[in-house]
């Protein structure tokens, strides 16, 4: 298991809890020079004792060894069974396909060392049909594997006999885990393997967290009827490592004042990728993974390997970088948070966070990828991309130094995830609804579950649970006279297993090299047959026009159209892109930093902490216009282009400013601004519209005060979420996750496009006949803390109470222009739309007055099509 | 009445066209999707997709059952407001043939008060080529009205005008950096490609290769729906779906 234990952690005082340890283990421990480390016996002590039990440790601190070695002495200690196996005996789950596979190769080796009789295999996605069907017969001792195979075998009916035995669950990067639609699926398996294997004991390993208990609860059966309170697990702490050595990076120009690419700080980084033996560097979004490592190549003029990795790009070419790194072959790899959790991939010494750390939570899991040894510091160097982000890499900074943790908190199971178990639970056996209920709650997301919404879900599975009910004979699971519900028929088992997990991805397109005829320089024509680079989403491909050039793989790529499912690209000879961007980071500005950075913006003496260049920037801001005190909100409105600009700075992350985005150009559009669009990022949102907002506001038609009133979240909200593209997406995923519409399977024909389409027509009309249906209540739940952030939202409004500051500049402020830089924008259903209709209708009417010529030389659309 | 009328057919500004012309009649697209032929007294609907719900309900989609209610709810808000002495439907007017006899009791009573007192045609589509008696009206392939043949799917042989549905047109258009789409009516002045009008009706984007031989490219309008009027685009301002 690598060098990973090759120290003693404490001083003598283990050697009482060696006893546990057999004789086997001592020795091996012993013949690599090691001893093992308190955590470790504490654990298997523990769980030797049936004991459901977490393991906090830090990275580097032999976590994985910990969380095995029970199984390990367990299965030691068993005489050898000849025949097949009596079911399987551990099973590890991971986050992570690849994180199963790097596990099981490095618990091969001390199995093999020690020479025990343990069979060990993986079982993930990728494990061929066969081995799969081989395994639910002749399972190995040990299974690793992911939360979605677990769940694909307990839809079998040979779950009892595979499960029955199961003496040890091992749930790795729990923290990672929990709080998510795929915690919920995790933790509704792990009580129906508990129902299996009642004697089964659990081991939650996880990173350092916020709140451990509640973590902790996760792996004990709840007794919500019996024992009103919560009931936690036992925890384990390792000792701390040494205090990763941080520091911002200090660059000899100026940090921008907007923009994601860091671009600035290239010397410095290649400097710093040039003293270290690998780096990693981790960014944001994919888009800013392809920046830097096409700006880096720029700049590599010692040919450094510096490779590419993020969840983009084809699988065979992430494959390759990975044993590249394992081999060490790279000095350098650019990653997004692909490369997050636990993989040892070769021996990295130097983290550099490229952008905004979001949450010193996720910049400690980030910075413990450097370094696994717990003796010495985790190096990491933190680039700000911009001057907001210079606060909050200091913000995140001295949160490390406190060792202040902002995981999320939990929040209840959700019920779209619980359809998918109860249709799979059918597809097993069929089951008495009052057992299945109990069942649930005992999984500490769905405690506190309702009896009344488990039945609606239920409802929901079997027949749809409309009101109108007229799908019984179409019903999925159907109820017997002893009352247990059974599958009605075998398909809906085959539909349930091909669309079992809840990843649901945004729809993609292949980007497709093209191969051009005649020639690169004077093409006539082009063939889509190139080579395939990755995918990106449909949403992005939506933005771009033919001609529009944008990064992807580490290349400018023109694009030319689309065919199919494919994005059409060719290689442009530029250095620039046009679209210089897209999809924004997954994770929101924690909370938590958010408030630190708001106290540093509004404390002038903070000022002195940061680089001159940005303290002169927020001295330029106060000159030019005001810097907020932290109890209060800025708000400009000034002129640019065509339109006119409202930008405030409520720092609630890029979801809840969405959200408000939304809100408030249904308000804006009341008050005839004219709203166009909007864009949010983590610090503020942008407005525009066609009407002057200042002029508006200064003339009185624009209350400040009552456009960011806590009313919005009332009617507004109701009738936004009505036609909310926000909601459609969250209801889409709903719907792909509780079974009612399919996944759309690789090599099928139906579109994203058609399918986006679909359910959000089957949203409309649901959402016009049945408000109350559950499945609008779980696509709101799941909005509400996700793409939403409701509450988010909630607690700002309040927080404001109308101590709204408001200043109307001439043009765009320094702290504006981050966010006027940001890329993703929402465009506004309603009046802009008819204005734009309007506007593009009367260019026709316009050209069909003037001379025909005009509509004669203007390109065909079949012609274009035709090119395309 | 006559403020309904207005409702949904409202003034458009005076640069706005409110008619479309196919052949040498004038017909008015209404913003629901449907389209009025006023000199005629006859209201145009095309896949209407009734019954798509329960469609895929049989093969395991339990998708929500409102969706006939919702279709026929708003062509009966049209037909309150014109009321029309003629209604024709040009195919797919159900999802599946043998979905028509099983539509809901309020549902059925819905569609029989829709055609109560009116002439009612039904033109069969792919989707619905054997509709049973129970579904009133007429059934019929093609209709012709005025020298202008009103069929599902646009033919290869037509010589004269028509007007068909089955294709789903939508049109997209980018405007100051923003996009819209919407569905749409499409014509070159000869042949006219309805929307569907079916609240489980998803559309294909007039630029498709499905479109390619229908129409004459430099007369192509597309008359894409808003929600205070149809607006007529002009084809060569229209962008393909990505």
């Amino acid at each position: 298991m690598s060098a990973r234990t090759r120290k003693p952690a404490a001083g003598n005082d283990q050697s009482a809890q060696t006893a546990h340890l057999p004789k086997t283990f001592a020795d091996w421990f012993a013949s690599r020079g090691w001893h093992p480390r308190a955590h470790q016996l504490e654990l298997l002590e523990r769980a030797r004792n049936g004991r459901d039990t977490l393991l906090i440790a830090p990275t580097g601190g032999g976590k994985t060894l910990a969380g095995f070695l029970p199984s390990l002495v367990d299965l030691a200690g068993r005489p050898l069974v000849h025949g097949p196996a009596r079911g399987v005996h551990t099973l590890y789950v991971s986050p992570l396909k690849a994180l199963a596979t790097d596990i099981a190769r490095n618990l091969a080796a001390p199995i093999a060392e020690m020479g025990l009789p343990i069979q060990l295999e993986t079982r993930t996605g990728d494990t061929p049909q066969s081995r799969r069907a081989r395994q639910r017969v002749l399972p190995p001792n040990i299974l690793l594997t992911t939360p979605e195979q677990i769940a694909l075998m307990l839809s079998h009916n040979s779950a009892g006999p595979l499960f029955g035995n199961l003496k040890y669950v091992i749930l790795d990067e729990l923290h990672a885990l929990s709080a998510s639609k795929r915690g919920d699926l995790l933790a509704l398996d792990l009580v129906r393997l508990r129902t299996l294997a009642p004697d089964l004991t659990a081991i939650g390993l996880s990173a350092t967290v916020a709140r451990p208990y509640e973590l902790s609860a996760y792996l004990v059966p709840q007794r919500h009827d019996r024992a009103p309170a919560m009931r936690f697990a036992e925890i384990v702490t390792a000792a701390g490592g040494v205090k990763a050595d941080i520091a911002i990076l200090k660059s000899e120009v100026d940090v921008p004042w907007a923009g994601h690419s860091a671009r600035y700080a290239l010397p410095e980084i290649y400097e710093a990728i040039k003293a270290h033996k690998l780096s990693l560097m981790f960014v944001n979004t994919r888009s800013q993974a392809e920046m830097l490592f096409h700006e880096l190549w720029r700049v590599n003029d010692d040919n450094l390997p510096i490779a590419l990795h993020h969840g983009s790009l084809d699988v065979g070419q992430r494959r390759k970088v990975e044993a590249a790194m394992v081999a060490g072959k790279l000095r350098a790899v650019v990653c997004t948070s692909t490369l997050d959790l636990g993989i040892d991939w070769g021996d990295v010494d130097l983290v550099i966070n490229v952008g905004a750390p979001k949450g010193a939570s996720r910049l400690a899991q980030r910075i413990g990828r450097a370094n696994h040894r717990l003796d010495e510091p985790s190096k990491a160097l933190l680039v700000p991309a911009n001057r907001f982000e210079v606060m909050e890499c200091q913000a995140a900074l001295e949160a490390a130094e406190e060792g202040q943790q902002d995981t999320p908190p939990s929040r209840p199971g959700a019920l779209d995830v619980l359809a998918q178990h109860i249709l799979g639970t059918a597809c097993a056996e069929p089951f008495e609804p009052d057992r299945l209920y109990e069942e649930v709650t005992s999984a500490a997301p769905y405690r506190d579950l309702p009896r009344e919404s488990f039945d609606r879900v239920l409802a929901f599975v079997a027949t749809g649970g409309y009101a109108l009910a007229n799908y019984d004979r179409y019903a999925k699971l159907k109820q017997t006279k002893d009352g247990t519900y059974r599958i009605a028929h075998p398909r809906f088992a085959q539909q349930y297993r091909l669309n079992v997990g809840t990843i649901v991805e945004a729809p993609m397109l292949r980007v497709r090299l093209a191969r051009l005829k005649g020639g690169t320089l004077r093409p006539t024509g082009m063939v889509a047959g190139g080579r395939v680079l990755g995918e990106v989403e449909e949403h992005f491909i939506e933005q771009l026009s033919p001609g529009d050039t944008f990064v992807f793989a580490g290349e400018v790529l023109r694009f030319e159209g689309l065919r199919e499912m494919d994005a059409i690209v060719t290689r442009a000879h530029a250095t620039d892109a046009k679209v210089p961007a897209y999809a924004g980071g997954k994770f929101p500005l924690s909370t938590y930093l958010a408030e630190r950075v708001r106290h540093m913006l509004a404390e002038r003496k903070q000022w002195t902490k940061l680089p001159g260049q940005v303290s002169d920037w927020l001295r330029l801001q106060a000159a030019f216009s005001v810097v907020p005190t932290a109890g209060e909100m800025l708000i400009e409105t000034f002129p640019r282009g065509q339109r006119h600009y409202l930008v405030c700075y409520p720092f609630e992350g890029r979801l809840a400013h969405q959200t408000l985005g939304m809100l408030l150009t249904r308000r804006l559009e009341r008050a005839h601004a004219a709203p166009l669009g909007f864009v949010a990022n983590e610090y503020a949102l942008a407005v525009w519209g066609l009407n002057d907002m200042s002029a508006m506001i200064r003339g009185g038609r624009l209350d400040l005060r009552e456009l960011f009133d806590e009313d919005m979240l009332g009617d507004d909200l109701d009738a936004w979420l009505a036609e909310s593209n926000l909601m459609k997406r969250s209801f889409r995923v709903c719907a792909i996750i509780s079974g009612l519409i399919e996944r759309r399977h690789p090599g099928q024909e139906k579109s994203g496009r058609q399918m986006t389409a679909s359910s959000d027509l089957i949203y409309d009309v649901l959402r016009e006949h049945e408000p109350g249906h559950v499945l609008l209540r779980a696509a709101f739940a799941d909005a509400a803390t996700g793409l939403i952030d409701l509450g988010r939202l909630g607690q700002f409004l309040k927080r404001i109470g109308g101590r709204i500051r408001h200043s109307e500049v001439s043009r765009v402020s320094p702290l504006a222009v981050p966010v006027m830089l940001e890329i993703g924008r929402e465009s506004v259903p309603g009046d802009a739309g008819e204005t734009l209709l309007r506007e593009t209708a009367e260019e026709l009417v316009a050209e069909a007055m003037g001379d025909d010529a005009s509509v004669s030389t203007t390109q065909s659309p079949g012609g274009e099509h035709a090119a395309s | 009445m006559l403020q309904a009328r207005l409702d949904l057919m409202p003034e458009t500004a005076p640069t706005l066209r409110s008619h479309l012309v196919i052949g040498r009649h004038t017909l008015r697209p209404l913003m629901a999707g449907a389209l009025y032929w006023e000199a005629e007294d006859t209201l145009l609907v095309a896949d209407l997709h009734l019954e798509k719900g329960a469609a895929f309900a049989a093969r395991g989609m339990l998708l929500p059952p409102y969706d006939t209610r919702a279709t026929l709810s708003r062509l009966g808000k049209l037909i309150e407001a014109l009321d029309p002495q003629r209604v024709v439907a040009l195919g797919d007017s159900f999802h599946r043939s043998e979905c028509a006899d099983n539509l809901v009791e309020d549902d059925f009573a819905l569609l029989r008060s829709l055609q109560e007192g009116r002439d009612w045609f039904w033109i069969c589509g792919n989707h619905d080529p054997h509709l049973p008696k129970t579904v009133g009206g007429t059934v019929c392939a093609t209709l012709t009205i005025g020298g202008v043949v009103l069929r599902h799917e646009p033919s290869d042989k037509a010589t004269g005008p028509e007007i068909v549905g089955h294709l789903h047109p939508i049109a997209r258009i980018c405007r100051r950096g923003t996009v819209v789409r919407r569905r749409c009516f499409a014509t070159d002045g000869s042949r006219l490609v309805m929307p569907a009008f079916g609240a489980y009706t998803g559309g294909l984007n007039v630029l498709h290769e499905a479109f390619k031989p229908l129409f004459r490219w430099q007369q192509l309008e597309a008359w894409m729906m808003g929600r205070r009027a149809v607006y007529p685009v002009l084809g060569s301002l229209l962008l393909p779906d990505q």
